[in-house]
């Protein structure tokens, strides 16, 4: 079927993407908003809007796409776009979910499910398992073993996890046997909290290591990868910097994720954007399957750079029932891209998120530079929304280019009325460490660590 | 379909022909969004302010109509445009030549409807080549001082009875928690004795949760906000008769 209609149940820089990709296939777009986001950019771009309560809200989604006459429903990032119930819901109304079905959303969200599913399809996993709680309810689950002998057999440091989990909520590091029996109870009672659902698992935790993952395309029968992407420079498990391909990973290392990144794809019967997570232990070259991102991903736009796909045109064409228009032989991937968040966050006081009122935003532009934005000079910054801005992509026929560009591209961004990620951007950019690039995920704390001594030291 | 605010390779389309002109500044503005680029040492900046209003759906429409609503639709994106979207300025200036007249240029494409006025709203922007965009973002390190510190309960005390009543704040603002979890008890009721350490309560801001601390020890007097409403930054969330 042909789409005509979409209902972008989302907000921020995604809706705008969307929306674009939409609007160069000449398909109409109304926009879910809720009372907050009623005049965002988003709401002015979308040729038709319509409020709706909440974006968490599976029936109110439903209630709008039905109103608005959608033949299709885009979630986006975040919010219910991994939410096997709204993909049930859009099937029982006849409406298409521009996303994987139920069935691989069941199996990717709930992190212990897909961890049997990499095994059974042959993917190295952290050595782990699930957990038994007493007090919270998921005693009893099958397979759950005591934690200290657990921990025991893995070996400290373990990572506590949750099985429900994502967005690095839920996660807890234990390197002290004496810590464990409380940070399982934490971990397992934040989990609850989060994601409705209790349990935890353990798993060995890798340090140091790479974040690397693998973008996959299926069509529910061929699955294709369209290569890596490193997105090692995080804090708190929330991305800042991520970029493709993976610098310095070494063929191996690069060919073997690639190849398990689809064999799981393969084994799910993929359907639609995926994302396959690792860890990466490149000294050793060695790598774990950590999970599936089942949605397109914020980062997306760096494969985009390099593969000169449209990943939004992707998904839509899988969603319409076509088959890969690609083979993975016609898959070219081309030079080197790297996307910089740029939140409402300051730096300067641990990354506090700064909502507010944007007064300026001035974005760079040129060749080998995007910008993908919801915000413009008067737009609001909700409290109650995740706090990125703007993404500045940049592109080169090498590493070398493509930093170079992001350093001139951030010189000329300003945002003002709220505090951004850029200084700290601006600062990482000119990082000798950085700019060697293979960075780990334990980069960012200790560049920040420095700085902040640096900072210390001048001063006094 | 209409203009929307510009994709990146229109920009580019845009920088690709004034890179071999000798602007400094180029504004295309039409009654639905606005581009502003600006040549500075460094390269090309942009600014887009979107101009038109959103068009929300009839409110209270019968759900489910989706034939006769494809039907109006036709009109949609084309009608949400209107014979003012035609009108476009554009508006280019010379780097050498800051007080006199700029090169400046406009013109209008002729429209469906009606024939294209050019509405010349000289609006001064065309002016000063490239003011905008070489700021550095030093400024933005201002303000190290890392202030006031999460939630601390260091709030003004007025005294009465036994004990001073100590207001607990918002660090941030946001979505005020009194439980861990929809349908958890509560961390504190109004009573409960708290030490300066225990949590009194979440505050959500952009998905990052904030635990309060009383910052106090004492015995909770009052709650100022209730669960799940939200709090600006520094309104009170509680007091605490504070312990002597």
């Amino acid at each position: 079927m042909i789409l005509r209609r979409v209902l972008i149940a989302n907000r921020g820089e995604i809706a705008v993407r969307v929306m674009r990709t939409c609007r160069r296939l000449g398909i109409e777009t109304v926009l879910a908003v809720s009372a907050a986001d009623a005049d965002s950019v988003p709401a002015r771009l979308a040729d038709k809007t319509i409020e709706i309560t909440s974006y968490l809200d599976v029936d109110a989604v439903m209630e709008a796409a039905t109103a608005a006459g959608a033949d299709a429903v885009h979630p986006g990032y975040g919010f219910l776009s991994e939410n096997p119930r709204l993909a049930r819901a859009c099937e029982a109304a006849g409406v298409v979910f521009i996303g994987p079905s139920a069935d691989v959303l069941e199996a990717a969200g709930d992190k212990l499910a897909a961890r049997a599913h990499a095994v059974a399809a042959g993917l190295p996993v952290l050595p782990g398992g699930l957990v038994r709680i007493g007090a919270t309810g998921a005693d009893g689950a099958p397979g759950a073993a005591d934690a200290a002998g657990l921990a025991e057999r893995i070996g400290y440091p373990v990572l506590v996890k949750a099985a429900g989990g994502g967005g690095g909520r839920g996660l807890r590091v234990v390197r002290d046997p004496a810590e464990l029996a409380g940070a399982v109870a934490v971990g397992s009672a934040e989990a609850e909290a989060a994601f409705g659902d209790a349990r935890v698992y353990l798993e060995r935790y890798v340090f140091p290591a790479r974040h690397v993952e693998v973008q996959v395309l299926g069509d529910g029968e061929n699955v294709i990868h369209l290569g890596d992407r490193d997105c090692s420079v995080q804090r708190r498990y929330q991305k800042l910097i991520e970029e493709a391909p993976a610098p310095r990973l070494g063929e191996t290392l690069r060919v073997g994720m690639r190849t398990a990144a689809v064999a799981l794809g393969l084994h799910l019967k993929y359907q639609g954007l995926g994302t396959v997570e690792f860890l990466a232990d490149a000294g050793r070259s060695e790598f774990w399957f950590l999970e599936v991102n089942a949605r397109i991903q914020v980062e997306h736009p760096v494969t985009e750079a390099v593969t000169g796909l449209d990943l939004v045109a992707e998904q839509i064409a899988v969603a319409e029932g076509r088959r890969l228009w690609l083979s993975q032989a016609s898959v070219r991937l081309d030079g080197h891209a790297i996307e910089c968040r740029i939140n409402a966050e300051d730096p300067a006081a641990g990354f506090r998120p700064c909502p507010g009122t944007v007064t300026s935003a001035v974005f760079p532009a040129g060749p080998g530079i995007r910008v993908d934005t919801h915000i413009q000079a008067g737009s609001a910054v909700p409290p109650q929304y995740d706090s990125l801005l703007a993404k500045l992509i940049v592109s080169g026929a090498s590493r070398a280019e493509a930093l170079g560009r992001m350093r001139g591209a951030l010189a000329r961004c300003e945002i003002g009325g709220v505090a951004t990620t850029l200084p700290a951007l601006t600062a990482l950019a000119a990082d000798g460490e950085f700019a060697a690039g293979g960075v780990g995920t334990e980069y960012l704390a200790r560049w920040l660590g420095r700085e902040t001594q640096l900072v210390r030291d001048k001063s006094g | 379909m209409d203009p929307n605010p510009l994709t990146n390779d229109d920009v580019a389309d845009i920088l690709a022909l004034l890179d071999s002109l000798p602007y400094d500044t180029f504004d295309l503005e039409t009654p639905r969004f606005r581009l502003s680029l600006r040549r500075t040492p460094g390269g090309w900046t942009q600014s887009i302010q979107v101009r038109s209003a959103p068009e929300p759906l009839a409110a209270g429409g019968n759900a489910s109509a989706p034939d006769e609503q494809a039907g109006t639709d036709e009109a949609g994106p084309g009608g949400k445009a209107g014979p003012l979207a035609r009108q476009t300025t554009t508006t280019m200036s010379h780097r050498g030549a800051p007080d006199h007249d700029d090169v400046t240029s406009s013109w209008s494409h002729a429209g469906a409807e009606e024939g294209g006025r050019a509405v010349d709203e000289a609006d001064g922007t065309g002016g000063a080549s490239g003011s905008e965009g070489e700021g550095s973002q030093s400024g933005e390190r201002a303000g190290q001082g890392n202030g006031e510190r999460a939630g601390q309960g260091d709030g003004e005390r007025a005294g009465q009875g036994d004990g001073e009543l100590v207001t607990v704040r918002a660090p941030l603002p946001g979505t005020f928690y009194r439980a861990p979890r929809p349908g958890a008890a509560p961390f504190v009721e109004a009573g409960s004795r708290v030490g300066a350490d225990t949590v009194i309560g979440i505050v959500e801001t952009m998905k990052l949760m904030n635990s309060v601390p009383a910052g106090v020890a004492g015995v909770v007097a009052e709650f100022c906000v209730a669960n799940a409403e939200f709090a600006a930054q520094g309104a009170a969330l509680l007091r605490i008769r504070a312990d002597r």
